[in-house]
């Protein structure tokens, strides 16, 4: 299996001098192809400035990152990032399918062929018949939709997620992480997820790459043996979803108090 | 009446995405640069301005030589026909700012607080905003005569609605904290109107006052010119009048100065008013 | 029903009166500058519907739209380059800064000795005047542009063309709207400063005229002549406005329920 994802000794430094604020310090970890994984760290930790640094919109200060072996130096092509805030990055003054298909303006798709994108990526996240509508007039969960399909329209091959459902309600979250999961299953796109949440983290992982307070390092990458399709209640049962859950918990405290990492408990046997 | 009502062009100004490939300056050379652009840009214009009249693209007949407009200028700095048409300017402008400020902020506190007083009102400030308030001039030339009083009507009136406006908005746009806070300790109309909605709203009426003061300006020129009152509107129309070509634009870029210090000393008023205001603490957190 | 009639009736009591006190005030004649409402509807009548229109009324409206339009156009397209090079703004921002604190009637002065006393004088002075709002409106809209909207925009590699035309523009615009009603105001004003300093047509000549030469219900009905064009030109300003920022009421509408001040 290739690597979609190579971040070398990724760092990245706001400002001069004595006021600098080290974000990310020194980071290191691969992606593979059609993984879903999942980033988790205490808040602060430059968790933004990471996928900022992925997705071309900003330049790192030390390392590098290479996405199908290609060195990321601006927005590469083939990626999507879907914002935290939704309510934002949809432009209110077109409409849903508008803003859907705004991403294939630039892939130089004909008219026809970008409303028929559009619409097919907007009933594939289950939003029907809301082309029409304007972002503000639809509730925040199916906005939140409306920007997956964005990003899905573009058919990208490395779907970044920057803590998109922090804004919504818990039921709304639990629909969407579905969602998302449904998607990477169906279309194998990779996927990194950016998330504080680590019920989320655990709940919709193959691998959790926890990282360190500022400066920002691996703190230790956690494998999620957990069977797929994952289910809200059953997964959420098992026994091994609590130790992996308790596990990534302690990582991050002891990062909060910035003791030493506690050794990892050994995991149960994994059910094969 | 109609200058320049709600001139939002004070908007914060937050800098669009850092996307960033450009090799940057860091510290004291970048700020030096920064420093420097804006007075290299200036004079890159001045200088530019100069070529064209030299080498006869414009001819000097319309536009002089930048630098005799600057020697004009300077010397016209030590003269005192000029500051006493400077003061005349500035006597009719200020005498018209107050008494605009005198009607708004009453009228627009009224309109602010009492439905029915908006409601009565609203017809008839919709109707008269739009109307330039130069067009009264000829009318009041009949009734006052040829005389500063005409100034400082017309300029009153320019600046009435901008911080009629600024007020209403103001005392409109309540904390919703403080006002329920006034709420829970009783206080009636009255005190909340005066501890609450007033303080709250000297922001809005500070930016309105600003925004009046650069109209009434320009309306006490005008009428200058117009009427051929004294102060730097007739001054230049004097020097046009007789093609004394350096000092028409002297005092054109005279007139101009005086507008950027009025300008400057205003926002610096109002930043000082909006320090203290509740909103920029709120800002900051 | 009676609150409606209740609110229609607090709207229009005061114009009413005032229009029955000036009615009723001016009656008798006696007043030389406020002559009865009558002579001035008769001159009125006899001057805009529809003698003058062609001569004094056209001309200022062809003017007025002529010198909004340059200065709408290259306020927005200068708005937009400055907005977005840095360098650009800081060089020019203290010429900008100055000839836009200079007072218009003094710019008029300026264009009668560049470009005499004809129609073109009259164009470039409102032209000039009414360039401001809209070009330092345009700049702040386009600095102001939500940082989320250009992010996205550059992740998903917008060309340029749509970055501009499809994003920062229709952000701006709000702001740039604001600015454009500004310009309105301003462009009003300077059109009628240089017909009275340098006319020989249009409404600030013909009432600057009619006073010189005591035809005071002329000169009425020219400044109320006056009123309503302004009052017409604003309302298509705001029809207009209504109409393309439709899109801004309903999100800010929506943003403001969503808990205001986060």
């Amino acid at each position: 299996m290739t690597n979609e994802l190579e971040v070398r000794g990724l760092a990245k430094t706001y400002g001069s001098g004595p006021n600098a604020v080290h974000a990310i310090g020194d980071l290191t970890f691969d992606v593979r192809q059609g993984e879903f994984l999942c980033i988790v760290g205490p808040s602060g930790c430059g968790k933004t400035t990471l996928l900022k640094c992925l997705s071309g919109l900003l330049r790192p200060s030390a390392g590098s990152a290479a996405l199908e072996g290609k060195p990321i130096d601006g927005p590469p092509d083939a990626l999507a990032l879907v914002f935290q805030d939704y309510n934002r990055s949809l432009l209110p003054w077109m409409s849903i399918a508008r803003n859907v298909a705004l991403p294939l303006l630039a892939q130089g798709v004909g008219k026809a062929e970008r409303r028929a994108r559009a619409t097919e990526a907007l009933e594939s996240v289950g939003l029907h018949d809301v082309g029409d509508l304007y972002p503000w007039q639809l509730s925040g969960g199916m906005q939140q939709r409306a920007a997956i399909a964005r990003a899905l329209a573009y058919r990208p091959r490395l779907l970044l997620m920057d803590e998109p459902f922090a804004s919504v309600d818990a039921q709304t979250r639990s629909d969407l992480e579905d969602l998302v999961l449904d998607v990477h299953a169906r279309l194998g796109i990779t996927v990194v997820f950016v998330t504080h949440d680590i019920d989320e983290s655990v709940y919709l992982a193959d691998r959790i790459v926890v990282l360190t307070h500022r400066p920002t390092r691996t703190a230790e990458i956690v494998d999620v043996t957990l069977p797929r399709p994952r289910d809200q209640i059953r997964t959420k049962e098992m026994p091994e979803f609590a130790q992996l859950r308790g596990h990534v918990v302690r990582l991050i405290r002891a990062q909060r108090l910035g003791g030493e990492q506690s050794a990892p408990p050994a995991l149960a046997a994994a059910e094969a | 009446m109609a200058e320049l009502q709600t001139q939002a062009t004070e908007a914060p100004a937050t800098p669009v995405a850092a996307t960033l490939r450009r090799p940057r300056l860091h510290g004291w050379r970048r700020r030096w640069g920064r420093a420097l652009t804006p007075i290299l840009g200036t004079l890159g214009f001045i200088a530019l301005l100069q070529l064209i009249v030299e080498v006869g693209i414009v001819s000097a007949d319309l536009v002089p030589l930048p630098t005799e407009v600057i020697d004009q200028f300077v010397r016209q700095l030590g003269q005192g026909d000029f500051w006493a048409a400077v003061l005349d300017t500035l006597e009719g402008w200020a005498i018209g700012l107050l008494l605009a400020a005198a009607a708004a902020i009453p009228l627009g506190v009224l309109a602010g607080t009492t439905t029915a007083a908006f409601r009565s009102m609203r017809f008839i400030v919709d109707f008269l905003r739009p109307i330039p308030s130069i067009a009264l001039l000829p009318l009041l030339i009949l009734v006052l005569g040829i005389d500063i009083e005409v100034k400082i009507v017309l300029a009153a009136l320019a600046g009435f609605f901008p911080i009629f406006f600024a007020t209403l908005y103001g005392v409109q746009d309540l904390d919703p904290v403080a006002r329920d806070t006034a709420t829970v300790y009783k206080l009636n109309r009255f005190y909340r109107l005066i501890f609450v909605s007033l303080p709250g709203s000297t922001p809005y009426i500070a930016t309105g006052v600003r925004i009046s003061a650069s109209v009434a300006l320009l309306i006490t020129v005008g009428v200058e010119m117009v009427v051929g009152l004294p102060g730097i509107g007739r001054a230049i129309f004097d020097a046009q009048y007789n093609s004394d070509l350096p000092l028409m634009y002297a005092l054109v870029a005279a007139s101009g100065m005086l507008g950027v210090i009025i300008a400057l000393v205003f926002r610096a008023a109002e930043r000082r008013v909006l320090r203290w205001h509740p909103s920029q603490l709120r800002e900051v957190a | 029903m009676t609150r409606r009639l209740g609110i229609i009736g607090l709207e229009i009591w005061l114009p009413v009166a005032l229009v029955i006190v000036w009615w009723a005030a001016t009656r008798d004649g006696d007043s030389p500058f406020f002559p009865p409402l009558s002579e001035i509807w008769e001159s009125f009548r006899e001057n805009w519907l529809f003698e003058r229109v062609g001569s004094d009324l056209v001309p200022s409206v062809l003017l007025f739209v002529e010198g909004l339009a340059i200065a709408v156009v290259l306020g927005i397209a200068l708005g937009l380059v400055l907005g977005l090079w840095p360098l650009g703004r800081r060089a020019t921002a203290p010429t900008i800064d100055f000839l836009r604190s200079i007072p218009a009637p003094a710019l008029i002065s300026v264009m009668i000795i560049v470009l005499g006393f004809g129609q073109s004088m009259k164009v470039a002075a409102i032209a000039f005047a009414s360039l401001f709002p809209v070009l330092l409106n345009t700049i702040d809209g386009v600095r102001g542009v939500d940082t989320v909207q250009t992010d996205m925009a550059t992740v998903y590699r917008l060309r340029r063309s749509d970055r501009i035309f499809r994003v920062v523009l229709p952000a701006a615009s709000p702001q740039i709207f604001a600015g454009l009603r500004v310009s309105l105001a301003v462009a009003l004003a300077v059109l009628v400063f240089s017909e009275m300093l340098a006319g020989t047509d249009g409404l600030g000549f013909f009432i600057l005229y009619s006073q010189e030469t005591y035809q005071i219900p002329a000169m009425w009905s020219g400044i109320i002549m006056l009123g309503l064009l302004g009052y017409v030109v604003n309302l298509i300003f705001v029809v207009a406005e209504r109409r393309i920022m439709r899109w801004h009421r309903g999100w800010r509408a929506t943003a403001r329920d969503a808990g205001g001040a986060s």
